[in-house]
């Protein structure tokens, strides 16, 4: 076929771009596969047995925070990894900032505290399962912005795809903090980085396989 | 002085192809053909200049490119520049092609010493690639009857569902996968 008949053929017809905005599918994505993790989380782990009066706490609102603006900076990412040629250069800063800012916490709370307090604000009681939970919740999250993103157009899969993970991760983080017990800034600012950073990894390695075009 | 002049020529060139391609958007099929052999002119000179030593391959990946772009129209952002978009594309493709071709010669590389005697059935292979057409009939009928009666035999796409049995979403959905079967399909022949 020769390259004009192929733009006559493209041109042909109804050319309009299907679907909504990219903003709306990925929203959409992160609507109803949050709602499933809640789900799961109310079925499998419940929530914290005192979670109304953990709403008056500050360090509550510390750690949706941190998960909420890691969410963000993930849907940002993911918005615009998933057009080919947008900028990126503010990423390493948004990306930076939350993650700064719980570690300052930390140093804070690590430096108030006894010597023989750190290792229970670092360790906490749950670390062992913490991270791997996360994991777990982000599933219904990962595989519904996988889904949109490849309908999209990212250049850079790996990247893409971590994008993607991130996001997830950090929704998944928001749902369980519903039910997470714990208070200290250096259990949030390692253990629950640490759960997230499992789903961008398997990002990573899925979107450098799967986002094909 | 000079150095003015060709600025102003790219900000002009850019400027048009956005128009024509926005246009093409909202649904003016004029525009968007014009967009489209535009770039493709613009396209074949960027591929060419970075495929000196594979001329064979450029005209194929022109069409990949064009193939691409109109696929993924939907994630063009009006607030961005139009020769970034297209530029991120075509270098995709471009950086796809030579690294199938790198994994390709990789595994064939005892061969590599005997070229000619592949040479005549290798330009065969490079004749069937071009001929979208036979790509296009291997697709399935949801697929391809679809964009048969609507983009080559020029059907509303009333008369396609009417004429296939399938309804009027089933035949716009059937077009854009197919054509991104199709841009599959060229990505997996080498």
């Amino acid at each position: 076929m020769k390259t004009e008949d192929l733009v006559a053929l493209l041109a042909a017809g109804d050319i309009t771009p299907p679907g909504p905005a990219a903003g709306r599918l990925y929203a959409t994505a992160c609507g109803r596969g949050g709602l499933i993790a809640i789900l799961l989380m109310l079925t499998f782990l419940k929530f914290r047995p005192d979670l109304l009066q953990a709403l008056w706490l500050p360090m509550f609102w510390v750690k949706i925070g941190f998960a909420a603006a890691l969410a963000a900076v993930g849907l940002f990412a993911v918005l615009r990894l998933s057009r080919p040629g947008a900028r990126l250069t503010w990423l390493p800063l948004a990306l930076a900032l939350p993650l700064l800012a719980i570690w300052a916490l930390a140093a804070i709370s690590l430096a108030n505290a006894l010597p023989e307090e750190h290792s229970a604000l670092f360790f906490g009681k749950t670390w062992m399962v913490c991270p791997l939970l996360i994991a777990l919740l982000s599933i219904p999250v990962f595989r519904m912005v996988f889904q949109v993103m490849r309908e999209m157009a990212p250049t850079r899969p790996a990247l893409a795809g971590s994008a993607a993970g991130l996001l997830s991760g950090a929704v998944a983080t928001l749902v369980y903090c519903l039910h997470c017990p714990e208070m200290g800034a250096p259990f949030v600012g390692f253990w629950y980085l640490l759960g997230i950073l499992i789903p961008t990894t398997v990002g990573a390695i899925v979107g450098n396989k799967t986002l094909k075009w | 002085m000079q150095r003015t002049n060709r600025v102003e020529g790219f900000q002009a060139r850019e400027e048009r192809l956005k128009a024509l391609l926005m246009r093409g958007l909202a649904g003016e099929n004029a525009a968007y053909q014009s967009f489209l052999s535009e770039l493709s002119a613009h396209l074949r000179a960027f591929l060419r200049r970075r495929l000196i030593r594979l001329p064979d391959e450029v005209e194929d990946l022109v069409q990949e490119a064009l193939l691409a772009i109109h696929n993924q129209r939907h994630t063009y952002d009006p607030g961005q520049p139009l020769s970034a978009w297209v530029q991120a594309i075509a270098r995709y493709k471009l950086i796809d092609l030579l690294r199938r071709r790198a994994g390709h010669e990789a595994l064939n590389e005892p061969l590599a010493d005997d070229l000619h005697l592949f040479a005549a059935s290798a330009t065969d292979a490079e004749d069937a690639r071009r001929d979208l057409q036979g790509l296009l009939a291997e697709l399935p009928d949801q697929q391809r009857l679809p964009i048969v009666h609507t983009k080559l035999e020029g059907r509303s796409v009333k008369e396609t569902a009417a004429l296939t049995g399938l309804s009027e979403s089933a035949v716009k959905v059937g077009v854009h996968r197919g054509l991104k079967a199709l841009a599959l399909k060229i990505r997996g022949i080498l």
